[in-house]
């Protein structure tokens, strides 16, 4: 290996190319300009659509380019920009053995609509992304807390909360003790 | 508020039962024997995993992904430090990647013989269990003489291994592949001809390939439903297309074709050692990477099979020495989302067996 040079200063943003490609292409045929971006970063695929179109986006990779499995559905929170969330999901094709990120932006006022009616397992997984960041999804059979106890209030994987808060009234009258530490 | 129907009975399982293997807690809801349907809560061994992670470095945070899944820590391990090397661009050196393999997949047999011993328990055979913690013990020796550690082993770092080889590696690994593959045959002769348990498995918590796929289910249950999927294969990692073996599949997708599948797979396991063993690359153990292990800003999702599934990490790095955000994808929270669905119209007691086949660990499901 040729002497590495000093390593420049770390980007501040990812250092992504563009994504081209059958899939790329399929979302922007049907999404059009729904679809802001598609990116490879590190050879992994993402696209980073409106919020609107996240679901439809799922449907048409389900029912049209046989992406089968969703793989996992999850959330960033960055609380110093608008909009404040982050929401991620990540599918798979078993035939093509593909695996694709899809990401939108989400406001902390909206409410995604729920991935049930494509994918039953999406129904804990967006249980979980309630419980963590209480973003609600629109359409669930069933949202409630899933981890957490049900009473709990506040989302702990946002990151106005800190480490070692908790809900003192709900340890308080369940636990029967003043601090959970 | 809907009406109370006088024949349904509410049953709690759990969270304090032997069967449930954890904490997990089903409410069960009984018509006579029959289950009508199942709710599971969890959540009782939540530790807040993913949020411990964002206050921790990356260094720090590795031991902590240990005690998700503790039957199969190595495979954590492992998929943790794929993550993060992802993250950073670098690779773990031939060597360790071989000696990656090995531990992994000895302890995917770990984990599989504890399923194995404690599926047989709830079922009703009470003698398996005491074989396969004879074997298991000889998996967990090999940890603790690497590691220093039985069960959370912490056995591998960012960018590769701490520890070189212990003198008399190669020899213990060997002896053991000799000795397990015989082991297996008289868990079959126990188990596999019996009568009881085969009428006691078959055709009990069937869930088919659809219906795995639209839940998201992965490892020994999907490959039991028929799908020859496997990441090892799929996607290889750490070297896996360097060997050869075998994806074992059923079509039944019964709890005893999860059986059958999971036997294979430890099979399947001892082949794969076995070529790692005899062929381990010499050089360096750990890569060229920084002290400091910062990785520049982005996010990589990297998943491994686990002896439970898929286990994914997503890691989104701001570029400081703490990931901004980490997710776990763990098998067993996403496998166990089915159990409705397989136990629905069973027995009570097939209840017991579904759960076992499912394979979870509680630490993994609530993190």
């Amino acid at each position: 290996m040729a002497e590495e040079p000093k390593p420049a200063k770390a980007p501040v943003v990812m250092a992504t190319v563009a994504w081209d490609g059958a899939i790329p292409e399929l979302l922007r045929e049907h999404l059009g300009g729904s679809v802001l971006d598609t990116l490879l970063y590190l050879d992994q695929p993402f696209a980073v659509l409106t919020l609107a179109a996240m679901l439809p986006a799922l449907d048409l990779l389900h029912a049209e380019a046989d992406f089968d499995y969703l793989v996992d559905i999850t959330a960033v929170d960055y609380p110093k920009r608008e909009p404040r969330f982050e929401l991620i999901y990540i599918v798979y094709s078993h035939s093509r053995n593909e695996r694709v990120r899809l990401k939108a932006q989400l406001p902390v006022d909206q409410n995604p609509l729920s991935a049930v009616p494509i994918f039953l397992g999406a129904n804990w997984l967006e249980r979980e992304v309630f419980d963590m960041f209480g973003i609600e999804f629109a359409g669930h059979p069933d949202l409630r807390r899933i981890l957490m106890p049900e009473e709990w209030s506040g989302f702990p994987l946002r990151k106005d909360y800190g480490i070692t808060q908790m809900d003192n009234r709900w340890v308080r009258n369940n636990l029967g003790i003043e601090s959970g530490q | 508020m809907t009406s109370i129907d006088s024949n349904e009975l509410v049953l709690n399982m759990g969270p304090q039962h032997p069967s449930t293997h954890g904490v997990l807690r089903i409410v069960l809801k009984l018509d006579g024997e029959r289950v009508k349907s199942t709710e599971c809560v969890i959540g009782y061994l939540h530790r807040g995993v993913e949020k411990i992670a964002e206050n921790r470095t990356y260094v720090q945070f590795a031991p902590y992904v240990d005690r998700m899944d503790y039957l199969a820590a190595v495979s954590n391990g492992l998929g943790y430090c794929l993550a993060v090397e992802k993250l950073m661009a670098a690779v773990a050196p031939p060597r360790a990647q071989a000696v990656r393999v090995i531990l992994t997949e000895l302890n995917r047999i770990a984990s599989h013989l504890l399923w194995l011993g404690t599926h047989a328990l709830d079922i009703g055979a009470i003698t398996p269990l005491f074989y396969t913690l004879r074997e298991r013990e000889e998996v967990l020796k090999i940890f603790e003489n690497y590691c220093g550690a039985r069960l959370t082993t912490h056995a591998f770092r960012i960018g590769g291994l701490q520890y070189e080889l212990y003198e008399g590696f190669e020899q213990q690994v060997n002896t053991f592949c000799d000795q397990f593959p015989g082991k297996i045959d008289e868990y079959e002769e126990l188990l596999s001809g019996n009568r009881i348990w085969r009428e006691r498995l078959r055709g009990v918590g069937v869930i088919d390939a659809a219906t795995c796929k639209r839940y998201g289910v992965t490892g020994p249950m999907l490959r039991a439903a028929g799908v020859p999927w496997d990441l090892r294969k799929a996607q290889p990692y750490s070297g896996y297309e360097q060997y050869e073996f075998d994806v074992p599949t059923r079509t039944g997708g019964d709890t005893l074709d999860r059986y059958f599948v999971r036997l294979d797979e430890m099979r399947q396991s001892v082949r794969i050692v076995r070529q790692a063993v005899a062929k381990i690359p010499t050089g360096p153990i750990m890569a060229k990477i920084a002290k400091v292990i910062k990785p520049p800003v982005g996010e990589a999702y990297v998943s491994i099979e686990a002896p439970k599934g898929e286990l994914g990490y997503f890691i989104v790095s701001d570029g400081t020495t703490h990931p901004y955000r980490l997710r776990v994808r763990p098998p067993s929270f996403v496998n166990l989302q089915a159990l409705p669905h397989m136990a629905k119209g069973a027995l009570v007691a097939d209840v017991v067996a579904i759960i076992g086949t499912i394979d979870i660990v509680l630490g993994e499901v609530d993190r």
